[in-house]
């Protein structure tokens, strides 16, 4: 991450700490007025906070916004035997994953995918529907017969997508 | 009988009648919009009433007048773009909008006027005693991009905002270099000898009719919000002073030789955000509605004129200049977004695609604006012939143009498209995606402008929110406001069905005493019924992205899109869970 995308981040930091005391709360997030409209908005603000605190430093900011680096070309061949960087394919897809697994169990269960699919989708969608919906995207994925989407199962299912372009910001370089 | 006592009004209101039964008609057949946008159909009906005209009278009907044109059709249209136009969006593309706009005019102009003055050289075409200035005249009021035909055309092509905003944009602001660049090289013609100097002062005049502009809009704007202020016990005339305010910018403007778009468009910008706190609900409202329905006519009136005027025996048909004209049109502003949307792409990673390349070069519309600067030209020996090319280029851009765009983007989409559709899953899961990005972005921010942005934020709440609120309180966006009016909704209707528990408002969301199987749900699953239904019940109703829908429609109000609906349903269920 280069020198001046530290310091834009930084900035971006400080502007939302209205508090100015070095770290954002849950409110901080919640002040943005596109996240509140975004139906996985809870969520998102949910990852930037490590388990179980309300505070999070710039360190923690930017290692979850880390997540998003588009990648380089020139990342892929370096550092074979170095630990995987945060925003390799296989990464990205477990940030996604763990917005997904909410008790963290490592399988996203029936009902953890119905409640995502009821913040994406309408009020118009009964119950019924919705349930067949989700039954219908486990079974799809469903390879070891749990009844749930494992880690290995979400990645294959995920598998002819652009998950690196998708899961990018756009303007980071 | 009579007529001559009430003929100007009567007539003027024939024809908007006209328009409005016209506009009526095309929408009574649900298909016809979809196929031929409407703006080809307006220009149809218009040539088609020149023509009875001209049948029955046996003179050239009447051509539209310069002015009515400038002064009084223009203006609705304008004001309506510049205050619905989305803010956030437009000042974070600003710089490529203005790059586009200043840089790939002069580029067009330039371009198309030299290379018809080669094509005036060649000897076969007895086109020898257009002069390089003409040629650069006519070159300088073919090549801006006209917003009206583009809003026209944009509308049936769903674009994302970015892109649409790009065009739109540019349509807007190249009226500043246009005005300069035609005013120049008028004067041009008529001085015996240009010197560099005149050259010089021309670049300036560019700078000074711009920010001129600007300036003047920005101050009316505040005048207005600062009216506004005081309106509290008439709120009656409150919308009348949105409309007088902006419209006296723009006159203003034209007095002083600036460019009277750009400055409606700093007035409506400007002002919009303070004028909305301050007048009632109500007003609001209806200064909302007026501006529709007067941009509606207007906009509907130019096409019907333009028709009405392409038919009489103002045209000297000059058959290779005309299809020359065109051909470098097309050329020209393809090449100049091609280069600049190279230097774009080096500055921004924000990437324009080819696909959006495309549709920037071809929905360089042309429209009834060079066709009333063309009428303006002096009148010198070659005039019919500038008229006669202005009316092919206009009606080649709206028709065939406006009618392959949408086919060619379907086409350019569709080659980029999967061989097998995506599964339930894969569709979920990458709306889940799309959806997680746009909320990181927004938490990252928006980088670069945003420095601007705090700074005239800061300026905004220390300084000019005093003067020009009624009443000043921490400003709210328009979610909050939104996310209160629904509150108020909420409890009164709670209040009125005399509960005070949580009543769920939505039968659907109620759970029923229903007892599903799991098993049984499993092996419906796999029904390929089911699945349809499935499929299609994920189109209609995944929440769209933020981003992937145009921000600003001519035919329907802010508040009415089914995006706001959505936002409207998003809220109520993070209220609820919380």
């Amino acid at each position: 991450v280069s020198h001046s995308q530290i310091t834009r981040l930084y900035s971006r930091f400080t502007s939302l700490d209205k508090g100015e005391n070095g770290t954002l709360s849950r409110e901080d997030f919640q002040r943005i007025p596109e996240l509140a409209i975004n139906p996985l908005g809870d969520r998102i603000i949910n990852a930037f906070f490590p388990e179980g605190e309300d505070q999070v430093n710039f360190r923690g900011f930017m290692r979850t916004l880390a997540h998003f680096r588009p990648i380089e070309d020139n990342e892929k061949s370096k550092d074979q035997n170095g630990p995987e960087p945060l925003n390799s394919r296989s990464n990205k897809l477990h940030f996604a994953f763990r917005l997904y697994d909410l008790d963290k169990d490592g399988k996203i269960s029936r009902d953890e995918l119905l409640q995502v699919l009821r913040m994406m989708v309408g009020v118009n969608i009964s119950d019924e529907q919705l349930g067949s919906i989700a039954d219908r995207t486990i079974q799809e994925a469903d390879q070891d017969g749990d009844s749930a989407i494992s880690f290995a199962e979400f990645v294959k299912v995920l598998e002819k997508v652009d998950v690196e372009q998708k899961m990018s910001i756009r303007f980071l370089h | 009988l009579d007529y001559q006592h009430v003929q100007v009004p009567f007539e003027i209101t024939l024809w908007i009648m006209l328009a409005s039964l016209a506009k009526i008609g095309f929408h009574l057949y649900n298909k016809l919009p979809s196929v031929v946008p409407e703006s080809c159909l307006l220009i149809f009906v218009g040539l088609i009433m020149g023509g009875i005209i001209y049948g029955l009278n046996d003179r050239s009907p009447p051509v539209m007048d310069s002015d009515i044109f400038f002064l009084y059709l223009l203006p609705p249209i304008v004001l309506d773009a510049g205050y619905f136009m989305p803010s956030r969006p437009f000042f974070e593309n600003i710089g490529t909008i203005l790059l586009y706009a200043v840089v790939g005019t002069i580029w067009n102009v330039f371009g198309i006027g030299f290379s018809l003055y080669g094509i005036c050289q060649v000897k076969a075409f007895r086109l020898q005693d257009v002069s390089l200035l003409h040629n650069l005249l006519f070159g300088s009021l073919i090549a801006a991009v006209d917003p009206v035909a583009v809003l026209a055309v944009f509308e049936e092509i769903h674009v994302n905002e970015k892109l649409h905003i790009l065009v739109f944009g540019e349509s807007l602001l190249n009226d500043a270099v246009t005005v300069v660049l035609y005013k120049l090289f008028r004067s041009f013609c008529e001085m015996p000898t240009i010197k560099s100097m005149d050259v010089f002062a021309g670049v300036g005049k560019f700078f000074v009719v711009g920010l001129g502009g600007v300036l003047v809009g920005l101050a009316f704007g505040m005048t207005a919000a600062f009216t506004t202020r005081f309106t509290k016990d008439i709120r009656v005339i409150e919308p009348l002073f949105v409309f007088l305010y902006s419209y006296l910018s723009y006159l203003t403007a034209e007095m002083f030789h600036l460019s009277g778009i750009v400055a409606i468009i700093a007035c409506a910008m400007g002002m919009k955000r303070y004028v909305e706190a301050n007048i009632s609900l109500k007003s609001h409202t209806t200064v909302k509605y007026f501006m529709k329905m007067w941009s509606s006519v207007s906009d509907t009136l130019i096409f019907i004129f333009l028709g009405v005027s392409t038919i009489g025996e103002n045209h000297e048909w000059n058959w290779p200049y005309i299809c020359f004209t065109v051909i470098f049109c097309l050329v020209w502003r393809a090449l100049g977004v091609l280069v600049l949307t190279f230097f774009v792409n080096r500055l921004h990673v924000n990437t324009i695609t080819g696909k959006d390349q495309f549709i920037i070069a071809y929905g360089g519309l042309r429209g009834a604006i060079c066709f009333s600067l063309v009428f303006l030209l002096p009148d010198f020996h070659r005039k019919k012939l500038f008229i006669a090319a202005t009316t092919v280029v206009i009606l080649f851009t709206v028709f065939i143009q406006g009618m392959t765009i949408r086919p060619l983007v379907d086409l350019l989409a569709v080659k980029r498209k999967r061989e097998s559709a995506p599964t339930v899953g894969e569709q979920i899961h990458i709306r889940f995606l799309d959806h997680l990005l746009a909320g990181i972005e927004d938490i990252s921010g928006h980088w670069g402008q945003y420095y601007w942005k705090d700074k005239l934020e800061y300026f905004n709440s220390k300084y000019l929110q005093k003067i020009l609120l009624r009443e000043y309180d921490q400003p709210k966006s328009s979610i909050v406001l939104l996310y209160e009016k629904l509150e108020r909704k909420h409890a009164i209707e709670l209040a009125e069905a005399g509960q005070l528990g949580h009543a769920p408002s939505h039968p659907s969301l109620l759970n029923d005493n229903r007892t599903i199987l799991r098993d049984k749900k499993l092996e419906d699953a796999l029904n390929p019924d089911v699945l349809e239904n499935i499929q299609e019940i994920l189109a209609r109703n995944l929440y769209r992205i933020r981003r992937t829908g145009p921000a600003y429609n001519r035919h329907t109000l802010p508040g009415e899109t089914e995006h706001v609906e959505h936002t409207k349903e998003i809220l109520i269920l993070r209220h609820r869970s919380l």
